[in-house]
Order: structure tokens, then sequence, then C-alpha cells
């Protein structure tokens, strides 16, 4: 048990940057170290971590513990895992909450400030790339962006949507109805295409 | 008089660790992707609904998240929690946001261990996966507003955009960066 918890409590100190970090440290953990999973059994844990909601991390965590020993592995592997960042923030916050008033390090964030938005630019470019690859998934992303650009939708009403979509989209794809097709697969949906 | 006062600041703390799990319950619950993906979610529930943290002050603590381990998720509960309760409300907020994730895997993991196939959920992603995308778009959207202030600020976002796109440079070594410049533009 408690090597359970040393494991994800190492996975979750080294990992910096959150999610997609994270996932060869836990396969190098799980799979070549202590060969608590198989590979290919890791694969499909993280093809369902992914489809999740919640921190991928956190997610992959979860489904590890409850693999290796059951709803006891996975609270284990829970804190063990979470634990480093809460602690870690902890630190930084007694500290930021104190010197954010102070010149420097207002004028460190304030550099860094622009330097997010290249970061989630490039995010979007690199996710987009890899996700978006026939006009199905075209015509999801600009629903998407349009209903929570122009129309100020919350976030979790437009995944709710895109999640009852895929639903339709897939038993339509799988009764070989739609190969290329781009528009009519949900009528809910596209009237408010651009 | 001095019993009363005390009920009321009872009530109102108890009501604002309320709000903060179920803040955060709500984040942890409904924000698919990860990452990048959740900061629309996050930042309508703690920036614009809340009032907990201001859109810089937000953007902020997205930075410290990349230079800190953990899910920026995470992060942002922890630190948010912190802020408006202290080490009570930082430990409550980050059992709200993992809370979620926790019931919901353990189930999907005992009908995935049994049945190996779960269909529908590779479906409901199939949608949700490009959706994503519009997600971080969106994201990129609401911090632009606060954080591409001027000429610098672009010259500078347009660096990290080339740098990462194009030299694949590390992005943790870009904030270090931008925030050494910053360091010596503004301080």
């Amino acid at each position: 048990m408690f090597s359970i918890f040393w494991s994800f409590f190492k996975i979750g100190a080294v990992t910096f940057g959150g999610g997609w970090a994270m996932v060869p440290v836990i396969r190098k953990e799980l799979v070549d170290c202590r060969k608590w999973v198989e590979d290919s059994e890791f694969v499909d844990m993280l093809a369902i971590a992914q489809s999740s909601p919640g921190p991928i991390a956190i997610n992959t965590a979860v489904i590890s513990g409850f693999k290796i020993r059951g709803v006891r592995g996975a609270l284990v592997a829970t804190l063990g895992s979470s634990l480093p960042s809460f602690l870690a923030i902890l630190l930084v916050a007694t500290f930021f909450l104190r010197f954010k008033e102070s010149r420097a390090v207002e004028a460190v964030f304030k550099g860094m400030r622009p330097a997010i938005f290249g970061l989630l630019v490039a995010a979007v470019w690199q996710i987009g790339t890899g996700s978006v690859k026939d006009k199905v998934d075209i015509t999801f992303l600009a629903i998407a962006a349009a209903l929570l650009l122009l129309l100020k939708i919350s976030p979790i009403v437009v995944v709710l949507i895109a999640g009852a979509g895929g639903l339709i989209t897939g038993r339509l794809r799988r009764m070989g109805r739609l190969k290329s097709a781009d528009g009519q697969q949900d009528g809910a949906q596209n009237k408010v295409d651009y | 008089m001095g019993l009363r006062t005390k009920s009321i600041t009872d009530g109102w703390i108890a009501n604002m660790y309320i709000k903060l799990l179920v803040s955060f319950m709500k984040i942890g619950a409904f924000s698919f992707g990860g990452g990048y993906a959740m900061i629309p979610l996050i930042s309508r529930e703690i920036v614009e609904t809340r009032g907990w943290l201001s859109m810089p002050e937000f953007i902020d603590v997205i930075a410290i998240s990349q230079g800190t381990p953990g899910p920026i998720a995470i992060n942002a509960a922890t630190y948010v929690g912190y802020k408006v309760g202290g080490v009570a409300g930082s430990a409550l907020a980050t059992a709200g946001v993992v809370f979620p994730s926790f019931i919901i895997l353990i189930i999907l993991g005992m009908l995935f261990l049994r049945f190996r196939e779960v269909g529908f959920v590779k479906d409901m992603f199939s949608g949700i996966r490009p959706t994503v995308v519009a997600l971080i778009a969106a994201a990129a959207f609401s911090v632009a507003s606060t954080s591409v202030t001027g000429v610098v600020p672009a010259i500078v976002s347009g660096a990290v955009i080339i740098g990462i796109l194009k030299f694949r440079l590390d992005p943790v070594l870009l904030l270090i960066a931008s925030g050494v410049m910053g360091f010596f533009l503004y301080g």
C-alpha cells in the first residue's frame, strides 16, 4: 500500500506543466519499474482517463490505483499524486500573496502574461492538428467555437452538447450513413453553425 | 450583540467553504480534455461567477502552474482555496476538484475491467476531442485582452508561439525568459 502511495507521490512531484507531461512518467513507473500493469492495459486505461472529466494525471492515478488494489488503491494513488502539487502551491501561495505587491514580482509576472497567451495559441495549433481530422471534426470545432465565443455559452453546456453529438455521429458512422458527410449529422446543432 | 455577530460570521464562513467545495466539484466534474482545455471552465467559475480572482491574477496562476508540479486544475484549486479560506479552504477546494474524478474513474474502472470495451465513451469523446481545441482557443481569447496589451507583449507572444511550434523549445524555459525580461523591462 505504501509503495503505491510513494510511486504516485513521486509521479506527482516530478511532473511539471501538468496533464500530458505526466503520462510518460506514469508509464515508466507503473509498466517498466513496478510491472503493476501491462503496456496494452496502460493504453486502454489512458484512453479512459482522457475521455473522463477532470485532470488527466489524476484520472490516470485513480484508474491505475483501482487496477492495482481496488478502491483503497485508488484512494492512496489519488492522495499520493495530488499531494505534491497541493503542498507546492500552498508554499507558493503564501509567498505570492505576500509579495504580489512588490514591484519585482509584479514585473516578472507582467512579463510572463503574454507568454501564457503564446502557449495557448501554440497548444491550439498542436492539439488541433492532432485531433481535427475530417469534416465532422471541423464541424464540431466550428460549432463549439461559435457557442463559446459568439454566444458566450457555458463551457459545461458546450461539452455536454459535443458529447451528445459524438454519440449520434458515432452511431451514424457505424450504420454507414456518415463517411465524409459534414453538416447534417446533428439536427440540434447545425442551426448555429458559422 | 457579540453572540449574534459571531453566529453571522460563522454562517458566512460555512457558506464560503460550501461555495468553494461546490465550485471546484463542478470544475472537476465537467472539465474534459485536461490541461489548457480546463481553463475556460475554471475562469468562468472563479473569475466571472465568483470573483475570487481577477483575470490577470488567474493568468498568473496559470504561469505558476507551469513551473510547479501537478495539473492546472489542482494548482488553481489550491491557490484559490488558500486565498479565499486559508489552508482549510485550499484543502477543501483541492478535495472538491479531485472528488468527481475519483468517483467517475472507479465506476468506469469497474465497467471497463469487466467488459473491456466502452464504445459509448469512445463515441462521446469523438465529439468532445475537436471541442477541446475550441475550448483552448476560447482560453487564449479571454487571456488575450488582459495580457497582450501593447507592442512588446505582442512580440513576446509571437516569439513564444514560434519558439514552441518551430524550434520545439520548452514552455517553462520560455516562461522563465519572459519573466526575466519583464523584471528588467518593468521592474
